[in-house]
């Protein structure tokens, strides 16, 4: 027996072992030298992301190479993927030192579990079968649910830490149990077995379709599509705002290849089924994430119900593939759907960041209010929340604009034109509250005329984030090509 | 012909308008510096006039070059005679209105001056769009300076008028957004208009397609029932504000009839013409009667102007020569004549701070230089022969009655009740006994004041006694486009 144990081709996973690697020494590191050189950790921490990133760009081909036992896939797409999570996870890194430091919160496990979600994020990002897409995820969300909880002595974030886990749990399990389903009805986990299996129609359909629906409801509550939003404001505005930004950021690009890779490759067969389930997620949370977010007076109350809306676009972009041999017909919805996720990823930090920004000790930035006379305070990260906005809002020309665009054109493309009507409108609503940050921001005096204080790095980096906002909606089309390049390899 | 002065027209203010930016609070220096890049961004325009082939009908100063590859959209410039004048207005209108605001704004100088060429280099953008989607990337990304300038430098109830005008707006743009990008869809992938214009659509598509546009251009125009946004905005916003949105915001739309509406759904644009005519008609008799009973001088040349644009959209849908240019010519002038309009309410109220008609009364007798500029433009205003608005409304209304006595009767009422709206107007105002202790202590107008009202004064009449060098411009263009809209695409 054991002379068939063949070696795992581990190249593919090395950016993944380093990491692992990393986090163990920088656990020692910090055990080691305690509180007085936290600069250490975090520096260390930052410099093992960038380690990532280097071995994922040095390792990146177009290939597409399985390892592990088939577990595990290594394709353009997840590369480009995690080199978007590493900067992701790098910039937040970045906006939240300050903050955390300033709260007694930079504790070494702030680090280490940011460490372990992105390994978490990597892993689904590069999942091949199932089962390590579920490995994945649980990573993921174990490390969120203690990050959110990070300020012990607050009751909110504790509040908002058990109703992340316990909620989350829950989706979990939908998700396992479907995932029972699709295995009980086609004998494998692997994502290319299953695709295989349903090519050859071997499979029960009735199981499998039950299966589907409780493999939508998890991904659906990981994206935070309604009808399982309720935890997104909640987690957002109970955790500490660092933890809000991570939590609103990365993940979200780790819960698009999750969709991808289980609805796409795997049960690309069962489209017709799983295009109408996001079509009816994704309706429901552009009207209510829009609405809801009018009447919300806290920052990042409005921030979460944006989150939810933007994924219901997202959503649409994913239901609008056209189903046919030709798996080429829907590059379009997948690589607009990818676009679509990197821009909102560069909008959520640009928001959280301002966020971050304005708050100083003694000081949260909670209420839509405290935008009120930026303009006056500080005109240039006015400038950044001001284009984040209508970024956000989907006015040109930000990187927004075109993310909404490419995904309209998709859905049109697909036939759905009275969908994209409907969105259409609901952005013309959702527009309001974003425009209305603006006002604060522009039209009020301030309230609080203290000078805006933050490190030169954070200053540097926010201002590079608006620039990208920006610039990526003057000059779109190299992201643009980058998304569909990276979608057209993978498929 | 290749060329890079359009790119000049619209980068040139925008640039510009970033180096404003980063003087921050030197104020002296910002005006200064937005004058310079105002006079320009307008000398860069003038080679397009001088050098622009009257004789040829089809697109000039092209540039083309790819824009976003992925989507096909395409960096493509280009002008006829429609657009040509109106970057030449909307480049002398920013001169004047940097010059405008040199006193009288106080705070936030740089943003204030950066705003407008902002939104000058935007509107030259859309002017000369020959690719749709360039087109509709400059027309919503308009709205974010007037905006911005609505509502941080405007009147009490700015905020209002400030989110009322980028929503209703925005509505409007959003379904056009829609029609776009079926269009692109239909045409195999392009965003070209000019390969747009020779697409063949059926008629129930096409009808879609028009009242898609018609959301979007009436909201801009603005054609009743869709104007209310206009006197909000126009109250609270700042003179500069109301000048650059009587004078060049309110022509997009109507541009946009011209190179959208007819050419790409011609069927549907007769078809649906008796309801288009139908609300012009209301638009320039009932709004000439709501103008009637205002209070506020700001409102009463709003709804003036939405008067003066049901003239427009009037003469473009009765689908002749001399109503179509005649048109055009009304745009250009009312582009003169509003802005002429509001910057003379714009004096009076640095003077009184107020714009209610009763606060004034026998401005004469202490401005007196003032005042004939004042009725001057005011004439203009009502159609009197020799001033511009003369013109337009005349060739508009003979279209009219070419096309049927009726409508063209209808139309020729705006002769006496813009008179009767703005000449009661300036009687309380001007003539009558001193009003009170504010009227008697203000002074005439001051250098830079005379400036702009003798330039704006300079051009209603030189354009009123003889608009050839205006008509001549438009003339293959618009033939061109007749013929267009007379074939059937169906």
């Amino acid at each position: 027996m054991l002379n068939d144990f063949v070696p795992p081709d581990l190249y593919p996973a090395s950016a993944e072992i380093f990491l692992v690697a990393m986090a163990c020494a920088i656990l020692l590191i910090d055990a080691f030298f305690g509180a007085q050189r936290r600069w250490l950790t975090s520096s260390l921490t930052l410099l093992t992301l960038v380690g990532c990133a280097l071995i994922t760009y040095l390792t990146m081909d177009a290939q597409v190479v399985l390892t592990f036992n088939n577990l595990f896939v290594d394709d353009l797409l997840s590369d480009f993927l995690k080199l978007l999570i590493y900067l992701a996870v790098i910039v937040a890194i970045i906006y939240s030192r300050d903050y955390l430091a300033a709260r007694g919160l930079d504790k070494g496990e702030y680090y280490l579990l940011v460490l372990f979600a992105t390994l978490g994020m990597m892993v689904m990002v590069s999942a091949a079968s199932f089962l390590t897409i579920y490995l994945g995820l649980e990573l993921l969300s174990l490390s969120l649910y203690a990050l959110v909880a990070l300020d012990r002595d607050s009751p909110r974030a504790t509040e908002a830490a058990m109703k992340y886990f316990i909620l989350g749990s829950l989706a979990s399990g939908l998700l396992l149990y479907g995932m029972s389903m699709v295995y009980g009805a086609t004998g494998t986990l692997e994502i290319g077995g299953v695709a295989q299996a349903l090519h050859l129609g071997v499979a029960n359909e009735t199981v499998l379709v039950f299966g589907l629906v409780f493999i939508v409801s998890g991904i659906a509550f990981k994206l935070g599509a309604v009808p399982f939003h309720m935890w997104v404001p909640d987690v957002y505005q109970g955790a500490p705002t660092p933890i809000a930004l991570l939590i609103a950021s990365a993940p979200k690009l780790a819960a698009f290849a999750m969709a991808m890779r289980m609805l796409v490759y795997g049960l690309f067969e069962l489209a017709e089924h799983w295009q109408s389930m996001l079509m009816i997620l994704a309706v429901l949370s552009i009207a209510l994430g829009n609405l809801a977010a009018i009447a919300q007076t806290n920052i990042k109350r409005m921030l979460a119900y944006s989150t939810i809306s933007h994924m219901g676009f997202l959503l649409l972009a994913l239901m609008s593939g056209v189903v046919g041999p030709d798996k080429h017909f829907a590059l379009n919805a997948y690589s607009s759907a990818l676009y679509f996720v990197v821009a909102y990823v560069l909008m959520s930090l640009g928001a959280f960041g301002t966020i971050l920004l304005m708050s100083r000790p003694g000081y949260e930035v909670e209420h839509l209010e405290d935008f009120k006379g930026l303009n006056q305070r500080s005109p240039w990260f006015a400038a950044v929340m001001m284009a984040v906005m209508f970024s956000m809002a989907g006015v040109p020309f930000f990187v927004g604009f075109f993310a909404k665009f490419s995904v309209l054109l998709a859905v049109v493309d697909a036939g759905y034109i009275w969908v994209a009507v409907f969105a259409v409108m609901f952005s013309l609503i959702g527009a309001f509250y974003y425009l209305r940050i603006v006002k604060f921001m522009y039209f009020d005096a301030p309230v609080d005329a203290a000078p805006i204080r933050a490190s030169l790095d954070m200053r540097f980096l926010l201002s590079v984030n608006g620039a990208a906002v920006v610039l990526f909606g003057i000059f779109p089309d190299a992201l643009v090509s980058l998304c569909t390049y990276a979608v057209l390899r993978s498929l | 012909m290749s060329s890079y002065l359009l790119s000049l027209a619209i980068w040139v203010p925008i640039l510009g308008a970033l180096a404003v930016f980063a003087v921050g609070n030197a104020h002296r220096l910002a005006r200064w510096m937005a004058l310079c890049v105002a006079i320009l961004g307008f000398l860069v325009t003038l080679p397009l006039y001088l050098n622009f082939d009257v004789a040829e009908a089809g697109m000039q100063f092209v540039e083309r070059r790819s824009w976003v590859p992925r989507f096909n959209i395409e960096y493509f410039l280009g002008v006829d005679g429609i657009s040509v004048l109106f970057i030449l207005l909307n480049s002398f209108i920013t001169v004047l209105v940097v010059i405008a605001g040199w006193e009288v704004i106080k705070e936030k100088v740089a943003q204030y001056m950066g705003a407008f060429l902002i939104m000058s280099g935007l509107m030259n953008g859309i002017f000369s769009s020959l690719d749709a989607m360039l087109f509709y990337v400059f027309f919503e990304a308009s709205l974010i300076p007037m905006y911005i300038i609505i509502g941080a430098w405007g009147g009490p109830n700015r905020v209002y008028a400030a989110f009322k005008f980028f929503l209703y707006t925005l509505l409007g743009s959003l379904l056009m957004l829609v029609a776009l990008i079926w269009l692109f869809l239909s045409s195999g992938g392009s965003f070209n208009l000019l390969e747009w214009h020779q697409l063949r659509i059926e008629m129930t598509p096409q009808i879609l397609l028009f009242l898609a546009f018609l959301a979007a251009f009436a909201v801009k125009v603005p054609m009743w029932p869709v104007h209310t946004w206009l006197p909000d905005a126009h109250v609270e916003a700042p003179t500069g504000g109301s000048v650059v949105l009587a004078a060049i915001m309110l022509k997009l739309g109507a541009y946009g009839f011209l190179r959208f509406s007819l050419p790409i759904a011609p069927d549907a644009s007769q078809y649906l013409a008796p309801m288009m005519i139908a609300l012009s008609l209301i638009a320039v008799i009932y709004i000439g009667f709501v103008a009637l009973v205002q209070l506020d001088m700001k409102k009463l040349i709003a709804y003036s102007s939405i008067s003066h644009m049901g003239f427009v959209t009037l003469g473009f849908f009765i689908f002749n020569q001399i109503g179509v240019e005649g048109a055009l010519v009304q745009m250009i002038s009312h582009g003169f004549i509003s802005a002429a309009m509001f910057l003379c309410v714009g004096v009076m109220y640095d003077r009184v701070h107020s714009r209610q008609i009763a606060d004034y009364g026998g401005v004469v007798h202490v401005m007196p230089r003032f005042a004939g500029f004042m009725v001057l433009f005011a004439m203009a205003n009502a159609g009197l022969p020799a001033t511009s608005g003369f013109v337009g409304e005349f060739m508009v209304i003979l279209g009219a009655v070419k096309y049927n006595f009726w409508i063209g009767l209808l139309a020729a009422t705006t002769l006496i009740l813009g008179a009767a709206y703005t000449l009661w107007m300036i009687k309380r105002v001007m003539f009558g006994p001193l009003g009170n202790r504010h009227v008697a202590a203000m002074t005439d107008i001051n250098g830079r004041e005379f400036l702009f009202l003798a330039t704006l004064a300079l051009c209603v009449l030189a354009m009123g006694v003889y608009p050839f060098p205006f008509t001549e411009v438009m003339h293959a263009s618009v033939d061109n486009l007749l013929k267009h809209v007379a074939v059937s695409k169906l």
